[in-house]
């Protein structure tokens, strides 16, 4: 059984990035391209693991997390951030927000699926 | 590695995006035009970019782009007001990072004190905006916020192969498991490293009714055995310090074997409920329903072909050039093959009313709309474009003193990709050369009462199915003294000839004019007008120009939206059918016998317009017939070459005007000068199309006179 991981991201380089990786690994990848998007495409589909960006347009990923935190469907679904630096502030506003963990930018393949592996069910 | 170099392709054309959001946002902030959401995309633009380049490891691209992002940052939280100097000196870090990226996708070096420079011109912005209280008090609120995570490593030794025994203490907040953490999973992961026992204290557990079901009431104690350091434990704790009690006490030196025989430390001994080494099957405190999906189900979604696609920002795909026009080609067949067919149809002699007739109208409608949505495949906006020409207009300001604001108009409209392309360097140049002569010092102008910010506009729209692309700036208009002073000087003009205003502003474009007094490596680099009009003609384009003292001028280039077809005139000569491209076409004639003369033996001119034009009997040049026809009674073309040239076409007949669909002769025969492509008629046969400036060009120069060096 293969999990679905939901990658939200701005940066097509950077989705494009997840996407390999975590495909590799053998989870399979829906993405969306910003906060909102995220939100929509959480309508359509359940994803056991989501990994999303901070910095993006329409809903930033505090915001997102924080939607996503507030909606019964989603308890309990593991969200890590991408941090661009391991910049504190930045990790604990997610945190505040909701988000299980976070993923240091730039990442290695085998990091990414270690810590994805490590929160996921 | 394919993968990589195609998302390291991906990257860079992001990058291009990115820098293109950049200098539209930093642009709009510059005039003060820019709202929150134009800052924060203008942050991202470059947070992006830099957190692509980490990924492939650019480090000095990353390291430009921090310092430009941390400036950016203190702008978008108003610690940094946008000055015109602060935005001055983020618009050429713009243009720094443009040529960052340029350099790190060809693999190219970039000059590093330029780049040192940047960076400590914004590094000193940045210190400046930090003295300010509100930066100070903005660090204190983020100095409360911030909780170290606690790793306390100083009490290792150095890493050991030895197995120790680690006595591990997990009681759970309840803001762990909102947070998506579990338990299970850490017991889990813990139960990966070693030896691994684990004792589940529930003795908190409320009674049911006092349960709250998103309450933390279980505590774990773990006991294991790992040859693997405490920072790993530690490092499997990450995400949940803060929202746990958590203690990892390490008993060095133990050996594995006493492990299991010893008690665990330090923990009152709790009434075991649950001891399993396979702690997938351990009961977890709340348990947070994620949906089981199936693996079936899972699959499906996969292989689903409904499904959207959202990877991408605009629904848009990539698609090799080579598809496109091989699908432009083969449009050019089908409208080539609706005309035969209707032409045929015609001849069979059919009502227009019947059936097939309106069959055939419907088709045509139905071809020709195919044919624009195929071009408009390869049309592209001319967006970038223009937007590379604010750089340039930077560069310039920079470089002359000068206070010039550059302004568009229709960045959206559509050509050609290949016209964009083509159109980079001359209007490069009509930019240049609008900075650099059109617009007067600021003190010039403040003197001729004008505001000491000049402008230069850049504007685009579809006109008739053509682009026309526009430069205008607001300055002096053209010298016409001057530069009639220096035609005479280059012995392009007669120093008694009688000008027009608009032929003196036309002179600009003869081969071997320029105006610049000293060639300065802005505008001069050895090229004048006459290149820009010859590139210009070669997309099967014109240019033109207007002037008005003290009111500025203006170039205006009329192109052809695509390169695949062209709208010509169909002639007969000599039984055989051609096609000129109407752009060269300046007039038609049906001449009279005065006006045409008789000059030596074999040339004759005709009078046109107070010139002369030398006549060129086209079928003779072109070996269909060995006398020339005689002028009168045939029809003359009179077309203007790319030197300006006037020249008068003999033709027998004019056929028709119409848009054909041009045909390589170098692809399917081979290269023949004067002409410069084929076409396929309506009635299936092939038809040349004629390049003006060749033709002309091989026949008798010696004939020709420019035509402005005549007049008088």
């Amino acid at each position: 059984m293969s999990m679905t991981i939901l990658t939200v991201d701005d940066s097509r380089t950077m989705r494009d990035m997840l996407k390999v990786a975590l495909m590799d690994a053998g989870y399979r990848v829906i993405q969306a391209v910003d906060g909102v998007h995220g939100l929509e495409v959480l309508e359509q589909e359940t994803p056991q693991v989501i990994i999303t960006d901070i910095n993006m347009p329409k809903l930033d990923g505090f915001g997102f997390i924080e939607s996503v935190r507030r909606d019964q469907r989603y308890l309990g679904i593991p969200i890590l951030v991408l941090t661009t630096e391991s910049s504190p502030e930045k990790k604990n506003l997610a945190r505040r927000a909701g988000a299980t963990g976070w993923i240091v930018k730039p990442f290695d393949s085998a990091k990414l699926v270690d810590v994805v592996r490590r929160v996921a069910a | 590695m394919d993968t990589m170099a195609a998302i390291r392709e991906t990257f860079f054309q992001e990058c291009e995006e990115q820098l293109g959001e950049l200098e539209v946002g930093l642009t709009a902030m510059d005039e003060g035009a820019a709202d929150s959401e134009t800052v924060n995309a203008v942050f991202r633009a470059v947070h992006s970019i830099k957190g692509g380049a980490g990924a492939f490891k650019l480090d000095r691209l990353v390291r430009f782009a921090h310092t430009f992002e941390t400036s950016l940052d203190l702008i978008r939280s108003e610690q940094l007001a946008t000055s015109t100097t602060v935005m001055r000196t983020m618009l050429r870090s713009a243009d720094l990072l443009a040529d960052l990226v340029k350099a790190a996708r060809s693999g190219d070096s970039v000059d590093e004190t330029r780049v040192d420079a940047q960076i400590a011109e914004l590094k000193s912005l940045s210190e400046n905006a930090k003295e300010s209280p509100t930066r100070a008090a903005a660090d204190e609120a983020e100095a409360l916020d911030f909780q170290p995570v606690l790793l306390e490593l100083d009490d290792l030794g150095p890493p050991e192969s030895q197995a120790a025994r680690y006595a591990i203490k997990i009681i759970p907040a309840p803001d762990l498991y909102r947070k998506g953490n579990e338990t299970v999973r850490l017991l889990r992961e813990l139960s990966r490293m070693g030896e691994f026992r684990v004792e589940c204290d529930a003795r908190h557990v409320p009674t049911l009714d006092a349960l709250d079901p998103e309450g933390a009431y279980l505590a774990w104690r773990v006991e294991l055995t790992t040859s693997e350091d405490e920072a790993a434990i530690h490092e499997l704790f990450e995400f949940v310090v803060d929202d746990c009690e958590l203690q990892i006490v390490v008993d060095r030196a133990e050996p594995v074997a006493a492990a299991e025989a010893s008690a665990p430390v330090e923990l009152a001994p709790p009434p075991p409920v649950a001891v399993a080494n396979d702690v997938a099957a351990a009961p977890a405190a709340p348990p947070p329903e994620a949906a089981p999906i199936a693996a079936g189900e899972s699959d499906k979604a996969r292989a689903e072909p409904g499904k959207p696609d959202v990877s991408a920002n605009a629904p848009t795909i990539r698609v090799d050039l080579e598809r496109v026009d091989r699908l432009i080609n083969l449009v050019g067949e089908l409208v080539i093959n609706q005309a035969m067919l209707s032409q045929r149809v015609l001849e069979a002699g059919l009502a227009r009313s019947s059936s097939v007739a309106a069959g055939l109208g419907a088709l045509e409608q139905l071809t020709r709309e195919i044919q624009e949505g195929v071009m408009a495949i390869r049309a592209q906006p001319v967006k970038p474009l223009f937007r590379r020409m604010s750089r340039i207009v930077r560069e310039l300001t920079d470089a002359t003193g000068k206070v010039v604001r550059l302004r568009t108009e229709g960045e959206a409209t559509e050509v050609d990709r290949t016209v964009i392309e083509r159109l980079a360097d001359p209007l490069t140049h009509m930019v240049r050369n609008a900075v650099d002569h059109g617009v007067e010092t600021p003190e010039a102008r403040e003197a001729a009462g004008k505001p000491a910010q000049g402008e230069v506009k850049l504007s685009a729209a579809h006109r008739s199915g053509r682009i026309v692309i526009e430069v205008s700036d607001d300055g002096a208009g053209i010298n016409r003294q001057r530069v009639r002073e220096i035609a005479i000087k280059k012995e392009l003009i007669a120093p008694d000839a009688q000008l027009s205003d608009s032929e003196i502003d036309n002179l600009l474009f003869m081969p071997g004019f320029s105006t610049a007094q000293t060639v300065s490596n802005i505008s001069g680099r050895g090229v004048g007008m006459d290149v820009v009009k010859r590139s210009i003609q070669a997309l099967g384009g014109r240019i033109s120009i207007s002037s008005r003292p003290g009111h500025g001028s203006t170039f205006s280039m009329s192109l052809p939206l695509t390169l695949a077809v062209l709208d010509g005139m169909v002639v007969k000569v000599a039984d055989q059918t051609l096609v000129v491209p109407l752009t060269a076409i300046v007039e038609t004639l049906r001449p009279k016998r005065g006006d045409v003369h008789a000059l030596g033996v074999n040339a004759r001119v005709i009078s046109d317009r107070g010139g002369f034009a030398p006549l060129i009997d086209v079928g003779q040049e072109l070996g269909y017939r060995r006398e020339a026809a005689d002028p009168v009674g045939s029809v003359v073309l009179v077309v203007e070459t790319e030197v300006s040239t006037r020249c008068a076409l003999v033709v027998d007949a004019i056929h028709d005007q119409r848009q054909v669909v041009i045909k390589s002769l170098e692809a399917n025969y081979r290269q023949v000068p004067g002409i410069a492509a084929a076409t396929i008629l309506g009635d299936g046969r092939v038809a040349l199309i004629l390049d003006i400036d060749t033709f002309v060009a091989r026949t008798n120069r010696s004939a020709q006179e420019p035509l402005l060096a005549a007049t008088g």
